[in-house]
């Protein structure tokens, strides 16, 4: 191809030649030549009309996650910028393959406070991967390719790239031959032999040996490998917050969450275990508790693809960095045969009988629910889980998204996750509250053809609940949205109660009708106030051919249960408000 | 906490010292020094960084994970020649300038301007040495006084040559610096 073209059409061969087909934006100034360029290849590269450029970005986010493929996402210099850095953030913390492209003043007035100048690639160094600022044509072809290859090869992550408007409109011949120079960017895929047979020896002799499953098995796709690896030792697996669908919740080594809000059984578990095999979870503080007090009986193998990870929260005897894909197939071949596993497989069963004591001697889900104090409640919260749950797994063909906050927890903890990776989306590591509406957009236009149940709070959904009119303008028929409404912000206020002394400062909350808006958005809008109205209100939006939020009016003063106390021991796990 | 002296080889790319700039702030290390410069190679800088940690590993390993970072060596127990260079304006009445400049000979070092009641010093040597003579002449009166960065190189063969990391420019094809 020798025809000249302008930097902003090099943009949009780039993206199509990296397999890019959708994007989430807003335009304005700087980014118009881009937007003027888009309208040639629209057939190609489908652009979505976000209402917030905020809202574009975590739908990227929702699209990346859902798919494992880069989200892309498009705001103009300074504030259409400074709008993704929420997503942007939020994707850096839950490794999440995205690229932000920001258009910046033309280079003649840069560093002058031209008209919506912000340095944005200096406000997102520490929030990406990697960024760029972009003032010349020729390099458009060269960044974008790197751009996708470091934002979705090793441990991915977010990057920017953010280019002059004159960048955009200058005409070259773009050169595609491209050979990525990036000595200091060598990811590592194997893992080291010699530490998987570490690890194997350590696993072999085990008496109390445990997995936890973290985000790394979801987005390496290792959640194959990772259930034939516990099956043939029979080691029981523990699912984080993000490595929820990689392994079913009903297979009989799936133990469930560890953690703030994880199960008594599963922590005990933890404190007790002798190994503890953590693959791709990065020993986060919501899963550790006080991490001095972390598994003091245990050797520790952490892989993970990020080496800063390994030892960074927690003391690790066999490191193992690598892809968990790679490195659990790895595993697989270096295991040995049956015969040689029969005194691991007793040990296992002793120990495995052992934590399903605990978890019935202890609330899991089903006892959980059926707690007294819920007894003379109109609505509890928990029966709308348990209908979505009953209904959700029925059905199969969903992706649930969640937001931040006790319905959070709430949707972890009770919906019964069978169905596989990439079932369950939130925003963990960041906690972004105002995720789950957009991020269930860019999933429903990821997958059509299934049912994309957005479960929200009342405070989280009034951040960004204007995409719904995208969700409308982009004729999604295919979205649900579950407002779990406590007129609170509900987890502020449960720490208030346990720990504050009920100085419930800043979490009462209001909010319009939220059928109402819905309606007022053309979505179908429902209301439940009680609980033998739950199951037939989530019937009608599933039978709805189009958008439909349901208003769920729950009981207001409801925690969530179990949790260990910020910084407490999870050995320490209160179970009731008596116990705070 | 344990001094650590660290040595990186950074590809040559705008913005790569305010990442490691902002990489050491955001993690609250605490560093002492930092010197940066060209190496051996083109578009491969050399940066020698002392740092203040009782997990140096992590240090190493958070430089690592900046994509321009190619080589990252902790060489603090490693043989090493370390130098740090200071320019001190010190008062020197013509009376005083006798003794300075004795003093400066012990030293090694150079007196490289000399102005009606001043004079400029240059001095270079390991960084205790630096500091003593720096102890030696405040008495005289310290007007002006800068340091640059320690630099560290290990000695004989061992050490890692730039060149060994970056692929010489590719078959024609644009690499653009990036500039
Ligand atoms: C953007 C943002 N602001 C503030 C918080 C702090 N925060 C965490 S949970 C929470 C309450 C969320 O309330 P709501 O959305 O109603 O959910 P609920 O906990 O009631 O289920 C708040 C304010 C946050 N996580 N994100
Ligand atoms: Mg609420």
């Amino acid at each position: 191809m020798t025809k000249p073209l302008t930097g902003a059409q090099i943009m949009c061969e780039a993206l199509i030649r990296e397999g890019v087909e959708v994007m989430f934006g807003i335009p304005g100034g700087a980014i118009m030549p881009f937007y003027y360029a888009m309208w040639d290849y629209r057939d190609r590269l489908r652009h979505v009309l976000c209402r917030h450029e905020q809202g574009a970005g975590h739908a990227a986010e929702g699209y990346a996650r859902a798919t494992g493929k880069i989200g892309v996402c498009i705001g103009t210099s300074g504030p259409g910028a400074t709008n993704l850095v929420t997503p942007i953030a939020d994707a850096m913390m839950d490794s999440t393959p995205l690229l932000a492209i920001t258009g910046q003043v033309g280079s003649h007035v840069l560093g002058k406070d031209a008209f919506q100048e912000t340095d944005i690639t200096g406000i997102t160094m520490p929030i990406t991967k990697h960024n760029y600022l972009v003032k010349n044509v020729d390099e458009l072809p060269y960044v974008f390719k790197e751009a996708i290859h470091i934002a979705t090869t090793g441990r991915p992550g977010p990057v920017l790239i953010d280019i002059t408007k004159d960048a955009m409109q200058k005409t070259t011949v773009p050169n595609w031959d491209i050979k990525l120079n990036l000595p200091g960017y060598k990811p590592t895929y194997q893992g080291n032999r010699r530490q998987i047979r570490e690890a194997i020896k350590l696993l072999i002799s085990a008496k109390k040996p445990l997995i936890i499953a973290g985000h790394g098995i979801i987005m390496a796709g290792a959640h194959r490998e990772l259930q034939e690896f516990a099956e043939r030792l029979r080691i029981p697996v523990i699912t984080t917050l993000h490595g929820i669908g990689a392994i079913p919740e009903n297979h009989p080594l799936a133990i469930g969450m560890p953690g703030m809000h994880g199960w008594v059984h599963v922590n005990r578990a933890i404190q007790e275990c002798d190994v503890l095999f953590n693959i791709g979870g990065r020993f986060d503080d919501r899963v550790t508790g006080k991490a001095s007090t972390f598994a003091p009986h245990a050797r520790i193998i952490h892989v993970d693809i990020d080496p800063s990870e390994i030892g960074k929260n927690v003391r690790v005897d066999v490191p193992i960095v690598g892809d968990a894909r790679l490195v659990l197939q790895a595993l697989l071949e270096d295991l040995p045969p049956p015969s040689e596993l029969a005194e691991l497989h007793t040990h296992a069963s002793d120990w495995m009988e052992h934590i399903r004591e605990m978890q019935d001697k202890h609330q899991g889900k089903q006892q959980y629910k059926n707690r007294a104090a819920m007894a003379n409640m109109s609505l509890p919260p928990h029966d709308v889980y348990e209908a979505l749950s009953r209904t959700l797994n029925a059905r199969g063909n969903y992706r649930v998204v969640t937001d931040v906050g006790q319905h959070q927890m709430w949707a972890a903890q009770l919906i019964d996750w069978n169905h596989g990776p990439r079932t369950h989306i939130t925003s963990g590591g960041a906690g972004t509250m105002g995720f789950a509406v957009p991020a269930a957009l860019g999933v429903a236009i990821a997958y059509p053809n299934e049912t994309v149940w957005a479960i929200v709070g009342d405070g989280g959904f009034q951040m960004t609940n204007q995409e719904m009119a995208t969700i409308v303008q982009e004729g999604l028929k295919n979205v649900k949205v579950a407002v779990i409404n406590n007129g609170y912000l509900g987890m502020v206020r449960q720490w208030q109660e346990l720990f504050e002394h009920k100085r419930y400062s800043g979490t009462p909350l209001s909010g319009p009708n939220f059928a109402k808006l819905a309606e007022a958005y053309g979505w179908k809008g429902l209301t439940v106030e009680r609980s033998e109205d739950v199951q037939a209100a989530i019937d009608e939006a599933h039978a709805t051919d189009g958008p439909v939020l349901i208003d769920f009016r729950v009981e207001r003063e409801v925690n969530v249960f179990p949790m260990v106390p910020q910084n407490k021991s999870i050995g320490e796990m209160i179970l009731s408000e008596s116990q705070a | 906490m344990k001094k650590h002296t660290i040595v990186a080889l950074l590809q040559d790319r705008p913005g790569v010292l305010s990442r490691v700039i902002g990489l050491i702030r955001r993690r609250g290390y605490n560093i002492e020094s930092l010197a940066v410069g060209h190496s051996e190679t083109a578009g491969v800088s050399r940066l020698t960084l002392v740092v203040e940690s009782e997990d140096v590993e992590q240090v190493v390993k958070q430089l690592y994970r900046l994509i321009e970072v190619i080589k990252v060596s902790d060489v603090t127990d490693d043989p090493t020649v370390e130098r740090e260079m200071t320019m001190i304006k010190l008062h020197a009445p013509p009376a005083a300038r006798h003794e300075i400049i004795s003093m400066c000979s012990v030293f090694g070092a150079r007196i490289v301007d000399v102005g009606s009641n001043t004079m400029i010093i240059e001095m270079t040597g390991t960084p205790g040495k630096v500091e003593n003579f720096i102890e030696v002449v405040r008495p005289y009166g310290i007007k002006e006084m800068m340091r640059t960065g320690r630099i560290a190189m290990v000695r004989g063969a061992r050490g890692h040559n730039a060149s060994e990391y970056v692929e010489p420019a590719t078959n024609g094809v644009a690499v653009p610096a990036l500039n």
